[in-house]
């Protein structure tokens, strides 16, 4: 198994008609993931050419879903309208018994996240990754479930969990874990932004629970304190062995870097915090980042696994 | 974004929280004017910078750097003192505890009526990340710094959260109230105060308002005697009034260009330069330089949608760091092409006249490709495969070997 997303998952596409949704949607179909279908309103009825198939675009998610069965949809609308699409695929997705909604878009108002999350915190089936993240891959034995932005072909189908809160360095990550020999059981991109949906705490439970998944990989970075409260559950409630790094040593207090929740303020949520919370809970702590690989080995060697 | 007292207290103001008279002014002249206008036996001169702690900041002379004058923020009893503190304050350099050693020039300047005060609270509202909601935070120790309260004296601060579907409970803003020991008539007061204040903080879309302090008058009143406020720059799109706020000599020029070009790019103060694609990965690579004991010049992550042009923009911006020695350049290419980045590494190293070492490292989308363009064309370039190999190397040329 995997977790939230496996190879025979239905994805619809929000925003599928825009640049961005169909230029995702042609890599995530060449991926061989399971696209059924898209929203746009007004351009209900359309039809979209992937490169092994041609979708219909619905006018809204919910007759998306009522016509395709999806169990995920995935965002690409801009940031204006984001919040309202999440809030709208949450609803569709209560009525049909729950799903995942995946949203990619970069630079939500906070408030209008704040309101998204607590609409999704509502309903018990339904569950958001993101924003302002690469999304979530399940790889297969051939292509697999891709449901974001991640380049496909650097995955592999395999035995470690990823979370992270970062794109590229996810990527960097899921290099790293092949450069030992291992592959990925499921990687979540849980987003950059200073509210979100689903968190660390909520991945590493999943992972523990599922049985494919035998190590994990845990990526944060500066700001907030979402890693040291991980950190401290992990230590209670986790099995399998974790390898930690966290982003930012370097960086100065105040600045925000990049990401809308990475910022050091009044002191607060910095790297070293996080790695010493890391630390305390028995995470194997990476330094830098190409050194993953190496310490995931000695996490797995230690466990018995390798 | 950030913006002044006197325009925060301009948007308080029309928001219903009370705030004393005063009057916004940029010269000496102005000033007096404003003074007169008050007329108010003692009126608060106080600079008007981003940065807090300015009433017990220095100024200072920007070009001689002899010091002016002890406090950014006087009281002045007298046309004579108001025209002396003006003149102290207009076209010098403010240096707070926030602003860092550079310090700030004071373009502008805010005068204020008095007021007799009874009591001093601290008052702040700001997204608390991990409740996922708007918090509202006061203490009756007002005119303190919050987070030498937070550490001293934890107990004095007071929380209440709103509920993101709801808002805020009249239940919880009395019971805020009563723990500030307010209670009758204040607390109402104090209620319809806090109510203002988070109708303002969602309509505006806030990241952070900010009283330090907010007083209890003698005449019993709640009054806004300070205002920091901060907007989410994400909401931008449906607040055409920010513009006219927005102090640009309050920001840096440098990040404002870099902007432009979808590049997010933070001066440090180190000597080599990064050029990263995503914002965990470019911390990451300071870190990293750091870790092999070098210093990096900067934060710069050129973003999803970078081309030839901002790229060559970031090579610009780097470069007119003098104390960049190296430059790092570090791709994980996703929807980014790693041979499209190595042309545009070429030609933009070739456009700015490139002469400082330079280390490219590629991983993922056509790394193969993008090694080979750097590696058949004249350009000095060190190409490696992973970033410890990258940090190694560029921390190596920057001390002189080969």
């Amino acid at each position: 198994m995997s977790i939230w997303i496996h190879e025979e998952s239905k994805v619809l596409i929000q925003g599928i008609t825009g640049k961005q949704g169909t230029f995702h949607g042609t890599m995530m179909d060449e991926y061989q993931t399971n696209v059924v279908g898209g929203v746009t309103p007004g351009k209900g009825g359309q039809i979209v050419e992937l490169p092994n198939k041609n979708v219909l675009v619905f006018n809204s998610v919910l007759e998306g879903l009522e016509e395709t069965n999806a169990d995920v949809s995935v965002i690409y609308v801009p940031a204006k309208f984001a919040a309202t699409a999440i809030i709208e695929a949450a609803d569709a997705f209560e009525q049909k018994g729950g799903g995942l909604i995946v949203c990619i878009t970069e630079g939500i108002p906070i408030l209008d996240m704040i309101r998204a999350v607590a609409r999704v915190n509502e309903y018990q089936n339904v569950r958001l990754i993101g924003p302002n993240c690469p999304g979530i891959i399940t790889p297969g034995d051939k292509g697999g479930c891709k449901v974001g932005i991640m380049p496909g072909f650097i995955h592999a189908k395999g035995r470690i969990g990823i979370v992270s809160k970062s794109g590229t360095l996810t990527y960097e990550a899921v290099a790293q874990t092949m450069s030992v020999g291992e592959g990925q059981s499921t990687c979540v991109g849980i987003g950059g932004d200073p509210v979100n949906g689903t968190g660390f705490i909520d991945c590493l439970s999943a992972f523990e629970n599922d049985p494919q998944t035998e190590a994990i990989v845990m990526i944060g970075e500066i700001g907030g304190s979402a890693e040291e409260e991980a950190a401290e559950w992990a230590a209670k409630n986790m099995s399998k062995p974790i390898v930690g790094f966290v982003a930012g040593s370097t960086a100065p207090p105040g600045k925000r870097m990049g990401h809308a929740g990475a910022i050091i303020s009044g002191g607060k949520g910095t790297a070293e915090e996080k790695f010493a919370a890391f630390k305390r809970a028995g995470i194997y702590v990476a330094r830098d980042p190409s050194e993953i690989g190496n310490v995931l080995v000695k996490a797995l060697k230690d466990a018995g696994l390798r | 974004m950030n913006i002044h007292e006197y325009q925060a207290k301009s948007i308080f103001h029309e928001s219903g929280v009370k705030v004393v008279k005063g009057i916004h002014c940029t010269n000496l002249e102005q000033a007096l004017e404003a003074y007169d206008k008050l007329d108010s036996k003692v009126v608060a001169v106080k600079s008007q910078i981003h940065a807090g702690g300015r009433g017990k900041g220095n100024l200072y002379n920007p070009e001689s750097g002899e010091l002016i004058m002890e406090g950014g923020v006087k009281i002045a009893f007298s046309r004579e003192e108001v025209e002396e503190y003006a003149t102290a304050i207009i076209g010098n350099k403010l240096v707070t505890k926030q602003t860092g050693g550079e310090g700030k020039i004071v373009n502008n300047l805010y005068i204020e009526s008095g007021c007799n005060i009874s009591h001093e609270y601290y008052l702040a509202l700001l997204v608390d990340r991990e409740k996922k909601s708007v918090l509202i935070m006061a203490s009756t120790e007002g005119g303190m710094d919050i987070e030498e309260v937070a550490e001293k004296n934890p107990e004095a601060i007071h929380k209440i959260w709103a509920d993101p579907l709801n808002g805020l409970s009249r239940e919880d803003c009395v019971s805020l109230s009563n723990s500030l020991g307010l209670t009758g008539r204040i607390c109402e007061e104090m209620v319809e105060m806090l109510e203002a204040l988070y109708s303002m903080f969602i309509e505006r879309d806030c990241a952070m308002i900010e009283i330090n302090p907010l007083v209890k008058s003698e005449s019993g009143e709640i009054i806004a005697l300070d205002g920091k406020v901060s907007f989410d720059d994400s909401a931008d799109f449906r607040h055409p009034w920010r513009s006219e706020l927005r102090d640009i000599s309050e920001e840096e020029e440098v990040e404002i260009r870099a902007h432009k070009y979808g590049l997010s790019y933070v001066k440090l103060d180190g000597n080599i330069g990064c050029l990263v694609n995503g914002a965990g990965l470019a911390m990451a690579s300071m870190d990293v330089i750091k870790l092999y004991g070098g210093e990096p010049a900067n934060f710069l992550d050129i973003g999803g949608g970078a081309n030839r042009e901002s790229i060559t923009a970031a090579f610009e911006i780097i470069l007119e760091d003098d104390n960049v020695e190296g430059i790092l350049v570090n791709i994980f290419g996703g929807i980014i092409r790693c041979d499209m980045v190595a042309r545009s590494v070429i030609e933009a190293s070739t456009d700015v006249g490139l002469d400082v070492p330079l280390v490219v490292r590629f991983s993922g989308t056509n790394h193969v490709e993008g090694k080979l363009v750097l590696d058949n064309c004249d350009l000095d370039v060190h190409t490696v495969s992973t970033l410890s190999e990258g940090a190694a190397r560029i921390v190596e040329l920057t001390r002189g070997g080969e």
